[in-house]
This record gives structure tokens, sequence and C-alpha cells, in this order.
């Protein structure tokens, strides 16, 4: 990938996505920032995969549904990771397939953080669910996440 | 650029020539930019027209240069102004030496301006970019003298072209900015339509903002208005010097820092959560706040950073400290400051508290550690129980038979429990989401404080009385309608009911377990929402029963006690029984949230129901 692992290599997404319960954007950002699209493209088709996942639990309690989906999918270039909160709100991580140093814990725990970024945000007033996010601390969490790109 | 005021300073030297010899022969040798420099300050002072100075003006001017008074005195008399009556061209110029001379650390006599000195400095004035400021200390201290000096500043650079304000504006850039909006600094107050906080701060704040707002206006060099100048400059010269002269105390506070709080701007502060939350050491909800905030008509993005910055516990809600940082950033970000991308330290919480200790006087957090102040525990219980979640509960029914323990000893706290009450409905209006949210993240940041408050209390505990009394006291209350308690609290008046003094421990309980037996009767009416505390109270009733069908032997006792103490039982009865309140208030707050849990995880089981029934997902 063209992004390569240049900056350290642990604890580093490609692109992280929020999307709302009614499957739009409500956050994206990849790096490198070019080819920007295709990364568009895959959060969109992982969506797919997340609902079928979320439908997979179908008649078990809400509260026995895990949060984190684990790996949705994996192409020769990337792996793509999915996390569902409570209402509906995903969270798509894009990984560089070349990431191996990447565990499951690590990426859960990143997921966390963002769970824990997205409430602090929640409890702004002035953010309205559904808006786009554009909050700085949601930014700065988000950037110690991806990949740095020299 | 000097032309206009380098012809008048060729005119005026020639006259401070002529008139030096006027002084008893004393030839005054000034330098040529002394010359200058005289030159301008002597026709800002005085219009052309005019042969000598406004003495006003010269005040200010003189006090500008931050000599003490009696220096100045001195420097009027010498120059020979009293004398003679008026600031002439010489008596100015001497003056205008003599400061120079006494800022040097010489003294004020006709003899040591004979040497050559520097430039009197005076730090409100800026005529040339090549002023000097004196130290960065100096300049510091004088940065918030400076708005209200800017007015004198523009009055003076009437007659200077527009063009001079450029080169003056980068060394107090930071305090500039507010200046380009001063109007709507001044708006803010009267927008936000609380009309309480009228005081001194807004006059303080809005008349010289407005007058250089006026000021502004007429940008631009127009030695028509220079006349009307002095005028303004004197009756604002009141307003600003008795600023100026409070100066001393907020300069400590301020160092180069357009983000630390006055203690004006704190106190106006403190009156807009009051205004719309009266407990202080509450706080106020996001939907409260954001309304509140949209009035400032900042974008909502900005309010939304705002938010951000100062919501340090990302709980949805402001308490005081933060209610402060959030306010101030408007009102900077209202002045033209960019905002910053982290809080400034000086906004912090942490810091705001600590430094808000003074301001707050009723009813704080930390007073109430070392003085046993009922009103302040109760109201601290009262934030506390309204936050604390289920598992607090008991915690909290610990802690209240220790506060009512302590609360014997103190006796204030009529008029406190009084305004309780109010608090109690008007805390339960908020609604239970508010709460759970609260709640949750409450704890962590009130659980210092509470077990800091156990710690103090039980230093108050009284030995005589024994624990599990008071307890079953509470556990049975906590089941109490509001109403109930308030129903008891009239009653508890009406009877008379005497708790009596400390040592008589027996005649206590069958206080207490006269509540008991108000209750069975209308136990049954209070089934709707409490089925699950009903059954745990019951157990707890019988044992209790059985011990009041002894004790009623014991109450007769009661009416022969003294009038002297009985308004000190019915006080201390009246705040146990607001203690049991608090109690119910704490497990009416865990059973609503209990229900909200079951009703979101409903809400979710639904809407997942749905999602499976929808045949195309909607993109």
């Amino acid at each position: 990938m063209g992004g390569g692992d240049g900056g350290g290599g642990d604890k580093m997404a490609v692109c992280i996505a929020v999307i709302a319960k009614e499957n739009y954007p409500l956050y994206i950002r990849s790096v490198p920032t070019e080819n920007e699209l295709k990364f568009h493209y895959t959060v969109h088709t992982s969506l797919d995969v997340v609902d079928e996942k979320i439908s997979a639990m179908g008649k078990a309690l809400v509260d026995q549904r895990e949060l984190y989906l684990g790996l949705l999918y994996p192409t020769e270039d990337y792996k793509v990771y999915g996390y569902v909160t409570n209402s509906k709100v995903k969270f798509v991580m894009v990984v560089d397939s070349s990431n191996t140093a990447l565990r499951d814990n690590e990426i859960r725990s990143m997921f966390r953080k963002l769970h824990n970024s997205y409430t602090d945000i929640m409890c702004n007033p002035f953010y309205n669910p559904g808006d786009r996010i554009h909050s700085r601390a949601f930014d700065n969490t988000v950037n110690s996440m991806m990949m740095q790109v020299c | 650029m000097e032309q206009g005021p380098a012809a008048g300073s060729a005119a005026a030297a020639a006259a401070a020539a002529a008139a030096a010899a006027g002084t008893g022969g004393l030839l005054l040798p000034l330098s040529e930019t002394e010359q200058q420099r005289y030159s301008e300050l002597f026709s800002r002072c005085c219009p052309p027209p005019e042969a000598a100075a406004g003495g006003s003006s010269v005040g200010e001017l003189f006090r500008a240069s931050q000599l003490p008074p009696d220096t100045l005195h001195q420097i009027t008399e010498v120059c020979g102004a009293k004398r003679v009556g008026y600031f002439g061209p010489a008596q100015f110029y001497i003056a205008l030496k003599l400061i120079a001379a006494a800022q040097s650390g010489f003294p004020v006599r006709i003899e040591s301006i004979k040497n050559e000195l520097p430039l009197p400095r005076f730090m409100a004035l800026k005529n040339d970019s090549e002023v000097r400021y004196g130290t960065p200390a100096e300049l510091h201290g004088a940065k918030f003298q400076v708005p209200h000096a800017t007015l004198e500043k523009n009055s003076y650079k009437r007659t200077d072209e527009g063009d001079k304000q450029e080169p003056k504006s980068p060394p107090m850039s930071p305090i500039c900015s507010p200046p380009a909006s001063p109007s709507t600094y001044q708006r803010i107050p009267l927008s936000y339509g609380y009309g309480k906080s009228r005081s001194g701060l807004e006059q303080q704040h809005g008349a010289p903002y407005e007058v250089r707002h006026s000021t502004h206006q007429q940008d631009g060099p127009s030695s028509g208005n220079y006349g009307a100048k002095p005028a303004l400059g004197s009756s604002t010269l009141n307003r600003s010097l008795s600023a100026e002269r409070e100066q001393p105390e907020s300069s400590a506070h301020y160092s180069d820092d357009p983000w630390r709080i006055t203690e004006e701007q704190r106190d106006y502060y403190i009156n807009q959560f009051r205004s719309l939350q009266p407990d202080l050491n509450s706080f106020i909800s996001g939907s409260v706040a954001k309304n509140f905030f949209t009035k400032s008509k900042l974008p909502i993005p900005e309010l939304s950073h705002i938010w951000e910055l100062s919501d340090v516990d990302c709980d949805g809600a402001l308490t005081l400290p933060e209610f402060c940082a959030a306010f101030h950033l408007v009102v900077a970000r209202k002045n033209g400051y960019q905002l910053p991308e982290k809080l400034p330290e000086t906004l912090l919480p942490e810091y705001l508290q600590a430094a808000s200790l003074k301001p707050i006087r009723d009813c704080t957090l930390f007073d109430s550690y070392s003085e046993p102040l009922p009103g302040g525990q109760q109201t601290r219980d009262f934030a506390r129980t309204e936050k604390a979640s289920a598992e607090e509960v008991p915690d909290n029914t610990a802690l209240l038979q220790d506060a009512k323990k302590e609360d014997k000893q103190a006796l204030k706290g009529s008029t406190a429990l009084k305004t309780i009450p109010k608090e109690f409905q008007h805390l339960t209006v908020k609604t239970a989401a508010q709460e759970s949210n609260a709640l949750k993240a409450r704890p962590r940041s009130r659980s210092y404080s509470s077990t800091s408050i156990e710690d103090a209390m039980k230093k108050g505990e009284e030995p005589p009385t024994p624990p599990p009394r008071p307890q079953k006291s509470h556990s049975r209350a906590s089941s109490l309608d509001l109403n109930k308690i308030f129903q008891q609290n009239t009653q508890a008046a009406r009877s008379g009911w005497l708790p009596p003094p400390p040592p008589a421990l027996p005649p206590r309980p069958s206080v207490s377990q006269e509540v008991v037996l108000t209750q069975p009767p209308s136990k049954p009416a209070r089934r709707k929402l409490r089925t699950e505390t009903q059954g745990l109270e019951t157990p707890e009733l019988s044992p209790t029963i059985h011990v009041t069908s002894s004790l009623p032997a014991v109450k007769p006792h009661l009416p022969v006690q003294k009038q002297s103490s009985k308004q000190k039982r019915a006080i201390q009865t009246a705040i146990r029984k607001n203690k049991e309140a608090n109690a119910v208030l704490a497990r009416l707050n865990s059973e609503l949230q209990q229900q909200l849990k079951e009703v979101h995880k409903e809400r979710i089981a639904l809407e997942t129901q749905l999602e499976q029934l929808r045949p195309v997902t909607v993109l």
C-alpha cells in the first residue's frame, strides 16, 4: 500500500470511519489522502458485512451482542475491522495488511478509544446526533491512531 | 508623519524658549528629540488655539507617567504651574523634564533637569513606534490599563494620522484586538438579558468600551472632533481612573494572559451561573447551557468547540468552574480572540475551583470540610446524592446518619432548610436522562469529595447516638414520597416533637418511630413506583413497630421538656427529615435510572427487529 508503515507501524490504521445508523458517514478520515475515494468505497462495501453480522445475532438480546465485530473481510492489501455501538453507530477501521504487528487486542482498544471519544462528542449539547463530526478532540484521537505518512 | 507636530514644535520651541526666559531666566536646554516629544505632548494636551494645556489632560498625562501622586505634585510645584496657575508651554516642558528625571530616579529639582535625561515615559501613550514602554513588567502591569487608557490614547491621537495607529498596534496587539469589537462586548451582557448583573462591572466595562467604540468610529483624523475629546476624556477619566485604581489588584492577576479571569469577571460569571442554577455546587445541564450560550450569537461550531474545551469531565453538564471557563471563552471569542486548541491552564476547573474558594461564600464544597454547616452539608449531600448511582445509596445513608449526628451540634440552618425543599423540586424537574448522564460521570469527580466529607463528618460524630436507630429511620424514610416528607415536616412543627438533648437517648427513637406510625396508613398509596422498595421496607418496618410499642411509655415524658430547646429540637427534626428526603431522592433517582435502562433496552431490541424487517437498507 502506498502509505507504508514508515511511521513506526504500531497501532496505526490507514482509514477510520464513523457511520451513522442510517449508513451514511459521519466522519471519515484516511491517510494517504490520495486515493481517498478507494477507502470510501471500501468502507461502504464493508457496511454490508456489518449488517450481516448484526443480523446474525438476530434473536439474541442486544446485550449479548458484542460491540466488536472483528475482522470484516481481508483483502490482499488491507484488512477491515468493524465495531458497532448500541445505538447502531458503526466504526470501521481499515488497516494495512502488512502491518502484522497489530493484534486483535490492540484493534479492540483502538475501537474502545474511538467509542469513548464518540461518547464525549455526544455529551456536547451543541452536537446534534446525525451531524457530521467536526470535533477537534475527536480529530486528535483519530490522528493518534492513524499512520503517520512521512 | 511628523509634519503637523513638527510644525507645531517649531512654533512651540520658540515659545518655549521665550517662556523659559520668563521663568526667571532659566534656560532649559532641550535636545532635538526632547523638543519634538515635548511639543507633541504639549499639542496633545492643548489644542493649538489655546496657549495653555488643559488641566485634566495634563493630569492624565502625568498620571500615565506612573509616578506617585506626591511626586507629581512636587513636579507641578517646581515647574511653576502652581505659581502661574496654568500649564504654559514652559511649565509643561519643565514638568516633562522633571518627570523624566523622576523616572530616572533623580530628585525633583530644577538642578536635576539641567542634565541630559532620557525621554519621560508615559505608559499609556504611544506617539511613535519608537516610544519605549518601559520594562516588560511595567508593560504587563499596564496591559489591563490599556483598554481603559486606549480611550485616552485615542483621544490624544486625534491629530495624528490614522496610519500611526498601525505601528502602535503590534506591540499591544492582544489587547488591541478587543477594541475591534468593543460594541459587541458591550452588547454581550445586554443581549443575555440578565438584568441582575448590571453592577459596576458592566458600567465600568461598558462605558470605556462605549467611548472607545465611538472613538473608533470616528477614525481618521478630524480635528473638529478634537474639541469633544477632552470632554469625553474628562468624563470617562473618572471611570478609567477608578478602573485603574483597581488595576493594582487585578493587574496582579494579569500576566500577559488574556485567559485569566479577573475578579469582576468571575463575579459576573457566578451571577450568571446563579441565574441558571441557584446551587453553586451543582451543575448546569447541557440543554440549559446550550440555550444560554446560543444567545451569544456565536456560530454553533464555535460554541461546540468551546463546550469541548470547557467540559473537562465530558459529562454533558457544566459545573461552576467549567461554566466560568466556557463563559470566559465566549467573551474572549466575542472580543476577537481565536479559540485555543487546548484549554489554557488558567481556565482549568481545578485552577478555577481553587481560586474560587474566596468568592463563593455560601455553601461551598470546601468550607464544609472544616465547619459543620448543615446547610452546606445538606446542599452538598443533595448534590451528591442527585448524582450518586444506585450503588452509592448505601454510602449515602451511612453518610447521612453521620451528618445527622453532626447536625445536632450546629444550630444554624433553618433558613437553609427552607431553601432545600425548593432545590428538591428544582432538581427533580431535571430529566432522568440528564441525571443518568451526570450520575455516570459524576462519581469520578465527586468521589474525592465524598470520602473526605465522610472523614470530616465522622470526626463530628456523636458517641452517644447509636448507629442502628437512625439507619432504620432512613431506610423507612427512603421509601417515602417527597410530599410525605414535607407533610411530616409540618407535622413535626405542629405537634412540636422535641428531639431530646443528646445525652438522653431513649426518647430519640420514639420520635423517629412516630414517623413510622404515620407511614403505614399512607403506604398503599405509594405503590406505583416503589414496588421493589416496598418489599424492602416492610420487613424493616415490623421490627421497628415492635420497638414502637415499647416506647410510647417514654413519649409522655417528651411534652414535659423545656421550651428553650424546643426550637432547637424542631430544627434538628427538620434537618433529619430533610436528610431522609435526601435518601428518598437518591432511591428515586436510582429507580428511574433502572427504568431508563430497561426502556433503552426495549427500544434497541425493537429497533433491531425493525431493521430486520426492513427489506432494503436505505442508503
